[in-house]
């Protein structure tokens, strides 16, 4: 990050995740607009991107569950400057990893045969529905991550703290942090 | 009964011989962090994150199972024990589904306590995963297998205090369990009273009341120290 001659960047990933820590991210509410000015984004999940950017700081929601965010979460390491887990799907697996017990077809067949009435197809893997992966993994098991947010969601308060801190260069602070 | 001084984290302690470093420690206001242990019943020195350094000797002791000397020097914080407490801890979660997003005592958990007293804030080691149930036969309380830390608190509690010996555990290592009778669903034991005791004292969300939803439940430790000042010192005050 160069604070002096550009602005840094930053980037959010949905990968296994509810969306719920974006929406949390979204509960910053008037304090997006201050902190608007000082970051350009690159990527959200809202942006219609082919190729990621290359960026300063990247949040990253969801546990690595299927090949799409294997490959995906891989070229976001390599574009990242600073990788964060983003919430508890994507530090422990959490709720994501609850199917880790089972195996897939397991899986599969739980969601689209027994609890379906009408079964009109199974997912092969080869369609645009991409294959799980055998077991939900946090990032951390996959890439390697530099700071991590816990929480389910992390509240507004402690991902503007994240934000500020990692703006001004500094490591985020761990005051009032908790886990799980 | 005789007076001890000792020295620990360099502040100058008195107990009283036959107490343990633990409570000594914690009488003079340095918390050692704990699992197994808890106050009132008998200690098992199992879980190892109150281990502490004694001036002298070259292993790492239980601060809950070892009496207190006259003057020995104690350290309870160390790079070194705070390395082992961090793996100890994630030790735990690893071992078993801690899912706290949707857990009866999120944010009011031993462990999780834990977690960020140590300052962890995520997990080294890969997570086990294993397949898990949870006993929900008893009409009143639950016991989910993936929460359970194997303190056995809720055996030491159910035999010494409520006198019904339910708990216990059976099998070996990672394979080890709680379990109720000789086995039986809790809901069909004929021992269990119903008392609730186990519930209380269990330190996760593996003993729960029923009808609690996510971070509902908070246990109640304090009839413990009712029951144990009642049967030594025969008052029965809160
Ligand atoms: S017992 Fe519940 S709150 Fe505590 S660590 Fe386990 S899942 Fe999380
Ligand atoms: S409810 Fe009471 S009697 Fe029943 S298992 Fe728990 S401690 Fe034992
Ligand atoms: S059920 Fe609770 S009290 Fe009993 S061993 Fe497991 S964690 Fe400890
Ligand atoms: S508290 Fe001492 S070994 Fe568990």
């Amino acid at each position: 990050m160069d604070p002096v001659n550009r602005k840094p960047s930053l980037a959010t990933v949905w990968l296994g995740g509810c969306s719920g820590c974006h929406m949390s991210f979204l509960d910053l509410d008037e304090r997006l607009i201050e902190l608007a000015p000082l970051v350009e984004v690159k990527a959200s999940p809202l942006t219609d991107y082919k190729d990621f950017p290359e960026v300063d700081i990247t949040l990253v929601e969801g546990a690595v569950a299927n090949r799409d965010h294997l490959e995906h979460i891989r070229t976001i390491r390599k574009r990242s400057k600073v990788l964060v887990s983003f919430g508890d799907c994507a530090v422990t697996g959490n709720v994501t990893g609850m199917r880790n017990a089972f195996s897939v077809p397991d899986c599969i067949n739980r969601s689209y045969r027994d609890n379906s009435a009408v079964v009109v197809g199974i997912p092969s893997g080869n369609s645009v529905v991409p294959e799980l992966l055998e077991r939900a993994h946090p990032v951390h098991e996959v890439v390697d991550v530099d700071y991590y947010l816990p929480g389910c969601p992390p509240d507004g308060d402690a991902i503007h703290q994240l934000l500020v801190d990692l703006l001004n260069g500094r490591a985020p602070s761990s005051d009032g942090r908790r886990f799980g | 009964m005789s007076v001890v001084t000792l020295e620990i984290d360099g502040k100058v302690c008195t107990g009283v011989s036959g107490e343990t470093v633990f409570d000594v420690a914690w009488n003079n206001g340095v918390k050692i962090p704990r699992l197994c242990h808890i106050g009132g019943l008998p200690n098992i020195g199992a879980c190892r994150l109150c281990l502490v350094e004694v001036e002298g000797q070259k292993k790492l002791l239980p601060a809950c199972i070892t009496p207190v000397q006259e003057g020995m020097v104690v350290r309870t914080w160390s790079e070194k024990l705070i390395a082992h407490r961090r793996l100890i801890v994630e030790l735990l979660f690893a071992e078993r589904n801690h899912v706290c997003s949707v857990c009866v005592v999120n944010r009011n958990c031993e462990l999780q306590d834990l977690a960020v007293e140590l300052g962890l804030d995520h997990i080294r080691l890969r997570y086990q995963f294993p397949k898990l149930v949870a006993d929900t036969s008893h009409e009143r309380f639950g016991l989910d297998h993936n929460r359970c830390v194997l303190c056995t608190r809720c055996v030491r509690v159910c035999d010494e205090v409520e006198g019904a010996h339910t708990w216990d555990v059976s099998r070996r290592g990672a394979l080890s369990q709680i379990i109720a009778d000789l086995g039986e669903p809790w809901g069909e034991s004929d021992t269990c009273t119903s008392c609730g005791k186990c519930v209380q004292v269990c330190p996760t969300g593996a003993l729960f009341e029923k009808g609690k939803a996510v971070s509902e439940m908070r246990k109640d430790r304090g009839f413990l120290k009712y029951i144990v000042t009642a049967r030594e010192k025969g008052q029965w005050i809160r």
